[in-house]
């Protein structure tokens, strides 16, 4: 293996990683957020306390997604150009709700009169990208129409197929059971107790969205069914799940949390697997697909990538950990 | 209307505004520190409050920076695919960089600054104010590169079509970086401390919360003053700069047409385009050449020197960066006479001046806007300069309706959390210091 293609392997690998982090990380607060109505109803003290559990890390959590798109654009350009472009409007939505998102958290804390108000639209603003980013990735596996100059040729209504939907309803249910064990590890009393409530409901919701879509990948992509990595990390995810099934019932409420975690990393890993090394698929030929190889920056350019990405990343995971214990505990609801 | 053009539009309205709030985080991301030292060095309750206070203001325009940041990030792909396909592979780099050394660093211990102090010990506290505050320039710095290498490219090669890297160094330290970073993080200096000093300013007209308004007037006017004079030093190395790397832009600046030894610098006037001319010329002699050359004499090429497809729209690029030096000499004249006014310890009593200060508190953040109006379409038809047009940078499969759609929806939503954001900030400052401390937030 040359250089060039070592580099080109570990960058799938890296942003598989940062995509990774982004959904664990900000899953359980796009999860919670999605989740306000049912655990807050129109309560401003119990709302309060929600946006206590995130309040102090839910932009650190948002900056993996700002670093994973970066590290996309620098390490493989025209897979950034491709699907950053081809998805404009769907894009254009998720940028509207994490917009509406990064605001209302501050402005519900400002606010005097209508509080109500910024507790809505941190929940539209939660849904909306947790949907949609399933889809995006659905349409990236199964492939879009693509031209020998690597732009999309689809429209918009390409996106809205029933797989990529299937993935998105897939998507949002991993980030709600981020979510909801979330909710479970930080609160106490009556928010806990509906958390708790629910966790069953979204577990076999979410299980049984896997299964479905596990079917409809023998339908869509029947070519991919027989790599050994992929079913190694479907291995995986199906032991989180009985962990979280167990944790749940135990209520070990950070063992959930990181069961729910691993699974949701588990799900990465097989997409990661179903991918390599496509980064875009091509749904007439797949000598139009765009692949690491294909789409990747230089040689020089992924190296010294790589040396910010290997002094920096170890610091950041250190500093966020050092943040997360002193905000570790429950948040408890006073009067 | 084509897509280029409205996504021109789109880029200039998103970044512009965008960048009303990283100048003001630059700015008072300084104050705060500033007394968390002193807090940590007296252990005087003052400055911690005052901090506390100030830590509330800077969160809401942090979380506006933020959310208006994202689109930025992403718009090189949504709108600029072309572009980021040809010089992906030295662009990407320093956004990827400055997420992983600057955006986590800011972002997770903002977090520990709001909701912490309780949590951890004085030093470590200490130490999240001083990590805000260095992730927030160290991300200006990283985007500054990406931008100057856009002005003064430097360490690639073109290789079939595309940019390909052949030094890192020679890219990121290229020949505008220095002296893009310095005189932007002044300018953000200016905008937080005249933000502050105005504010306090109108608490002392109004005669309350003396206890904190007086230390924080002093405070940041002293910013305030040392800044607006060390803009001059800033600006004009960066000016030479500009006259060296980018002659077309320089003459565009000062609406120069013709070729001249012993340049005049210009004062005011009228750019007209079409005829080439530039009405109302006001100048002071000679003094371009010497600023330039640093000799009366030297020779300061005009437009007429390049083919007109290459001229940038002279008018604007003139006036906005005539506004920009308009602005910086007022504020050395504001900042002459606070500077009077404090060695007289005058400086409370004087109701006028105390007004002119809350009224400007939106002239730095005119004056960094306009600056980079002046760059960015001073640097036109070239999205990088001599390399790549901005006509030919565009996505080409993002059809012009949905870029207008767009466009309609920021314009909609951006108002929306503008107005927002004016109401909750006057609310906040109405409340007061003491208020705003005693409520912890949530
Ligand atoms: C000199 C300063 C400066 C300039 C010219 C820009 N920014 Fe900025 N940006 C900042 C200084 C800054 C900051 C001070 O670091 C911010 C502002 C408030 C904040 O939260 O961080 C920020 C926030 C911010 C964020 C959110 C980070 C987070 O979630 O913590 C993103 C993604 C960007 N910016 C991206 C951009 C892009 C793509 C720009 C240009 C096209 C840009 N910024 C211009
Ligand atoms: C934050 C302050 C900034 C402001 C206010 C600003 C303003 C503008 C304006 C007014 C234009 C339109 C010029 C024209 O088309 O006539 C523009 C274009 C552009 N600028 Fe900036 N800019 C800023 C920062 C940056 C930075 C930091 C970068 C890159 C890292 C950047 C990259 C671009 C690009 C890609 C375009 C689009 C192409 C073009 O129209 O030239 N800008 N900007
Ligand atoms: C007082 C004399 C000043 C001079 C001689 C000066 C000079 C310049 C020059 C030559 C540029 C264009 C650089 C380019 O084309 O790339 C520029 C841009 C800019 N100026 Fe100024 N400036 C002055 C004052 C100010 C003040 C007072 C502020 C803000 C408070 C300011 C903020 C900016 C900003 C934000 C930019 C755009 C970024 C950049 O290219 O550096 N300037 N200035």
């Amino acid at each position: 293996m040359d250089t060039l293609t070592f580099l080109q392997i570990i960058w799938f690998v890296l942003i598989g990683i940062l995509f990774a982090g982004y959904a664990v990380l900000d899953g359980f607060d796009l999860g919670i957020g999605s989740l306000l109505p049912y655990l807050a109803g129109s309560d401003e003290k119990k709302t309060a306390v929600i946006f206590k559990t995130i309040g102090p890390v839910w932009d650190g959590n948002e900056v993996w997604l700002i670093t994973a798109g970066g590290a996309l654009f620098a390490a493989f350009p025209h897979a950034y150009a491709t699907v950053f472009s081809g998805f404009y409007l769907a894009l254009m939505i998720v940028l509207f709700g994490l917009i509406l998102r990064a605001v209302s958290i501050e402005f519900f804390t400002l606010e005097e009169k209508n509080k109500q108000r910024w507790a809505k639209t941190f929940f539209l603003g939660s849904i909306l990208p947790s949907i949609l980013f399933g889809v995006a990735l659905g349409n990236v596996i199964i492939g879009v129409p693509l031209d020998s100059g690597m732009e999309f040729r689809g429209s918009f209504f390409t996106l809205l197929r029933p797989y990529p939907l299937v993935i998105g309803l897939l998507g949002l249910s991993a980030i709600l059971m981020q979510g909801i064990t979330y909710a479970m590890l930080k609160t106490d009393g009556e928010i806990n107790e509906s958390a708790a409530g629910l966790s069953g409901k979204i577990y076999y919701g979410y299980a049984a969205l896997f299964v479905i879509s596990l079917i409809l990948s023998y339908v869509f992509i029947p070519e991919r069914m027989s790599i050994i990595p992929a079913w190694i990390a479907t291995i995986v995810f199906a032991l989180s799940m009985a962990a979280l099934k167990y944790f749940l019932a135990a209520k070990s409420e950070l063992k959930a949390f990181f069961s729910s975690s691993l699974a949701f990393i588990s799900l990465w890993g097989i997409a990661g697997a179903i991918q390599f090394p496509v980064l875009v698929k091509s749904i007439e030929s797949s000598s139009l697909d765009i692949t690491i190889y294909n789409a990747s920056s230089g040689k020089l350019t992924l190296s010294v990538m790589l040396g910010i990405a290997l002094a920096g990343m170890p610091v950041v995971i250190a500093y966020s950990i050092y943040v997360y214990r002193v905000f570790r505990g429950k948040i408890k609801m006073h009067n | 209307m084509d897509a280029v053009f409205l996504s021109r539009i789109q880029f200039a309205f998103t970044a512009a505004f965008h960048f009303i709030f990283p100048t003001l985080t630059l700015g008072m991301g300084l104050l705060i520190l500033i007394n968390e030292t002193i807090y940590l060095k007296t252990d005087k309750e003052l400055y911690k409050n005052i901090s506390k206070f100030m830590i509330k203001i800077f969160a809401l325009i942090f979380t506006l920076g933020v959310s208006t940041g994202i689109v930025l990030e992403f718009s090189f792909g949504t709108n600029w695919s072309s572009f980021s396909r040809i010089v992906g592979d030295i662009f990407g780099a320093p956004l990827a960089a400055e997420g992983v050394l600057a955006f986590f660093l800011e972002s997770v211990f903002l977090g520990v600054l709001l909701f912490g102090r309780d949590k951890i010990s004085k030093k470590a506290y200490w130490v999240s104010a001083f990590l805000v505050f260095f992730g927030s320039h160290l991300s200006g710095l990283w985007i500054i590169i990406a931008n100057s290498w856009m002005q003064t490219p430097a360490g690639f090669v073109m290789e079939g079509g595309r940019a390909v890297l052949t030094d890192f160094f020679a890219a990121a330290v290229n020949h505008s970086t220095a002296q893009r970073f310095i005189h932007t993080v002044v300018g953000g200096w200016m905008s937080g401390s005249l933000f502050m000093a105005g504010i306090s300013a109108w608490y002392i007209l109004k005669k309350r919360d003396l206890n904190y308004a007086k230390p924080i007037l002093k405070l940041s006017l002293i910013v305030f003053i040392t800044c607006s004079f060390l803009q001059f030093g800033a600006g004009h190395y960066h000016a030479v700069q500009v006259a060296k790397t980018q002659p077309v832009k320089m003459a565009a600046f000062e609406g120069l047409w013709d070729t001249e030894k012993g340049a005049g610098l210009s004062v005011f006037g009228f750019p007209v385009e079409s005829e080439k001319k530039t009405y109302l010329d006001i100048r002071i002699p000679r003094l371009l050449s010497l600023m330039i050359h640093g000799n009366l004499d030297g020779e300061v090429q005009g437009l007429n020197d390049f083919p007109t497809d290459l001229h940038p729209p002279v008018f604007l690029t003139f006036q906005s960066y005539h506004v920009m030096i308009g602005l910086g000499g007022l504020f050395a004249l504001i900042s002459s006479i606070g500077l009077l006014l404090m060695i007289r310890k005058k400086l409370y009593e004087t109701d006028w001046f105390l007004k002119v200060l809350l009224f400007s508190i939106p002239l730095p953040v005119i004056s960094n806007e306009m600056g980079w109006m002046a760059a960015e379409i001073g640097r036109q038809p070239w999205i990088i300069q001599g390399v790549l047009k901005t006509a030919d940078a565009a996505s080409v499969v993002v059809p012009a309706w949905q870029v207008l759609a767009t466009i309609i929806m920021f314009t909609i939503l951006y108002a929306l959390l503008f107005l927002f954001f004016i109401k909750f900030l006057v609310a906040l400052i109405k409340k007061g210091p003491e208020k705003v401390i005693a409520t912890d937030g949530y």
